[in-house]
């Protein structure tokens, strides 16, 4: 019992950073029906900024550049390769989400030289070792949970109390009637954006202070585990995505644990397959019918 | 009818030129040459990006799981046709790995050593390809019944998982584990990869143009429509899962001879996103489209472009701008233009058959005007 628990402490940490990715998709995809494929490298490039300015910068400066440029990216991604396709069928826009996933993998490809880039000055305090149940973990770990947890307190309170989160969920409740209401969807489509890259960004320091390195494709598991999340809650709940993530990320270290690490992967896919079978709104989502 | 016949004419003469051109590259060069390579290579992708558009493109059912048959046919060809002399140093980290006949020796021992190999590597393909289907029979019970962009993603997590399998130890014995199989026969010159390719997607074709594929498109268009039409949904949905899946495990299992090794690892989602990039470049519901885009994609990306990644460009030396990875950067970029500007790509859904037609819409016009 006492080896477990430095996996549970592990696994609720990873559900906390996949938690923050989960949120962007959740979001976006309640407004657009939209898949964002992309929202995995935005995540990647987030590490990647921050791997570059915190060598070169001092951490005041750094941290909120690396805030600002991942928020820049989101919203400009969705202006120049979703927005020509808001009337276009869904297949388009997911084809142009995986172009744009394509692209930003090729373009950091590029940049990097296809070497991954080490993290050489992780962020100070939460990088520290602390001792907890007679392992060894880093700060991080304890962290990571907590301001996940306040952090999707203001998103709730931003969307259930404020203007702009009453545009939001009546956008992802009538698309066109939103319209009609006179919300300026566009705004609130980019803001969506801004707010899943945000998170992203500081999910994304939070997961490579715990890693030696970036690499070009360390976007693309967690973002993909990050949807199943988003799925396995009830797409376009952000409670959902949260709770999903932190049970996905527990089951994944707990099965790191018992030694099938090859099938920790292959465990989170397998529980999309049978949710979606089973229950395809997921644990909170909404009854949905389709009409002809 | 004189028109039907002309396109033909047409269509028969193009192919035969495009085949006869190959089999005098093939004469003339050798089989390493770079032209070689990019003809088998493209006709490889051609033949998976046919096998996607028949699915995505002719019966709308968005899948990404294409990496995940492909996968399958590679490994069941690897693992049929290795010859048992060299089984010994290819599953070096597994005693007694592999399995207790291959095809290469039992085909070699009926029809000697040279038709006995090629024998043997077709039913290997063509088993892949079984398999590959059997599979999806199997993925598609439970995941056909979800609509657009879940199918997607269900697809995806299961070429995923099948990729997990086969990187697994415990399977060690037959998939070599996370090492590479190799060894195995395979094709050096073009024609044959250029022969069964094109025969898999003359197949396909046929298949289109048949009352299935009528069928498979009126899904496309509408499926409430196409049901009360009296297709059944649920079995024509599936069909065309399990021929597509077939298609793509025989595209695997060339892919395989192509690269002359095996590992798990390239057949990630990333492979599927290129195919379906290509599918999209030659225009969604266009085999013609999907071939030819293959064939540009490789060709520019193997060849043309090479000196984009290697610091000498059209003349321009400039090894600053051009280093490694600058030539799928431009590629990409290229690929968001089409995707965005240019949403029928190359071909729109027309075929090779259609180009002999002059602006068929102005000539409706006239002739609505003169009635």
């Amino acid at each position: 019992m006492g080896q477990i628990i430095p996996y549970i402490v592990n696994g609720v940490s990873v559900g906390g950073q996949y938690a923050l990715i989960a949120i962007g998709y959740t979001l976006v995809y309640g407004i657009l029906r939209l898949i964002n494929f992309a929202h995995g490298d935005v995540f990647m490039v987030a590490g990647l900024v921050m791997v570059y300015t915190t060598t070169a910068l001092p951490l005041y400066i750094s941290l909120p550049l690396v805030l600002i440029a991942t928020v820049v990216l989101g919203f400009t991604i969705e202006r120049v390769a979703y927005k020509p396709l808001r009337t276009a069928p869904r297949m388009s826009v997911m084809i142009s989400a995986i172009g744009v996933s394509y692209l930003i993998q090729n373009l950091a490809f590029y940049i990097t030289g296809g070497v991954p880039q080490p993290v050489t000055k992780p962020i100070p305090w939460i990088s520290n070792n602390v001792e907890l149940f007679g392992g060894s973990t880093k700060m991080v770990t304890l962290v990571t949970p907590v301001l996940t947890i306040a952090l999707v307190f203001v998103l709730v309170y931003l969307i259930n109390h404020t203007k702009i989160g009453m545009a939001m969920r009546a956008a992802a409740k009538d698309f066109e009637t939103a319209q009609l209401m006179g919300i300026k969807i566009n705004s609130v489509i980019s803001m969506t954006f801004v707010i899943g890259s945000f998170l992203a960004a500081i999910g994304s320091i939070l997961y490579f202070t715990n890693y030696p390195s970036v690499a070009i494709t360390s976007g693309g598991m967690p973002g993909l585990k990050a949807f199943v999340a988003a799925v396995f809650g009830g797409i376009g709940s952000i409670p959902g995505a949260v709770v999903g993530a932190f049970i996905i990320g527990l089951c994944e270290e707990i099965i790191k644990g018992l030694g099938y690490t090859t099938f920790s992967d292959a465990f989170t896919f397998a529980l999309l397959i049978v949710v979606l079978c089973v229950k395809p709104t997921g644990l909170f989502g909404e009854k949905v019918t389709d009409k002809v | 009818m004189k028109m039907n016949k002309k396109k033909t004419i047409f269509t028969a003469g193009v192919l035969l030129v495009l085949f006869a051109v190959c089999v005098l590259l093939d004469l003339t060069l050798p089989s390493y040459h770079i032209a070689v390579t990019v003809i088998k290579k493209a006709t490889v992708y051609a033949l998976v990006a046919v096998s996607m558009n028949l699915l995505n493109g002719f019966t709308g059912l968005f899948s990404l799981g294409q990496a995940g048959f492909m996968l399958l046919g590679a490994y069941t060809y690897g693992v049929l046709t290795i010859p048992d002399e060299k089984k010994a140093t290819v599953y070096q980290y597994f005693e007694n790995g592999g399995l207790p006949f291959s095809f290469t020796n039992i085909f070699g021992g009926i029809f000697g050593d040279k038709v006995g190999t090629v024998v043997g590597m077709l039913i290997a393909l063509l088993i892949g390809g079984m398999l590959a289907a059997l599979f999806a029979f199997l993925i598609g019970l439970p995941v056909l019944r979800l609509k657009s962009d879940y199918l997607a993603i269900a697809t995806l997590g299961f070429a995923e998982i099948l990729k997990a399998f086969f990187q697994w130890n415990g399977l060690g014995p037959i998939t070599n584990g996370s090492n590479l199989l190799k060894s195995y026969p395979t094709f050096n010159k073009a024609t044959p990869y250029v022969l069964l390719a094109g025969a898999m997607i003359a197949l396909i074709v046929l298949l289109i143009n048949s009352t299935y594929g009528r069928a498979f498109k009126a899904i496309r268009d509408d499926e409430v429509a196409a049901e009360a039409m009296g297709i059944n949904l649920a079995k024509h949905k599936r069909l065309s899962f399990i021929i597509s899946s077939f298609f793509a495990g025989i595209g695997g299992g060339l892919m395989a001879m192509y690269m002359g090794t095996i590992a798990a690892a390239p057949f990630k989602s990333a492979l599927t996103y290129e195919i379906l990039l290509i599918v999209v470049i030659g225009g969604i519901g266009s085999i013609t489209g999907s071939v030819l885009a293959s064939f540009l994609y490789i060709f520019s990306s193997e060849w043309l472009l090479r000196g984009l990644d290697s610091g000498t460009f059209l003349g321009i030396n400039a090894p600053a701008v051009f280093k490694n990875g600058f030539r799928m950067a431009v590629f990409s970029v290229i690929i968001m233009v089409i995707v965005l500007f240019f949403r029928k790509g190359i071909m729109g859904d027309k075929e090779l058959p259609d180009l002999l037609d002059k602006r068929p819409k102005s000539r409706k016009k006239k002739e609505a005007a003169g009635k």
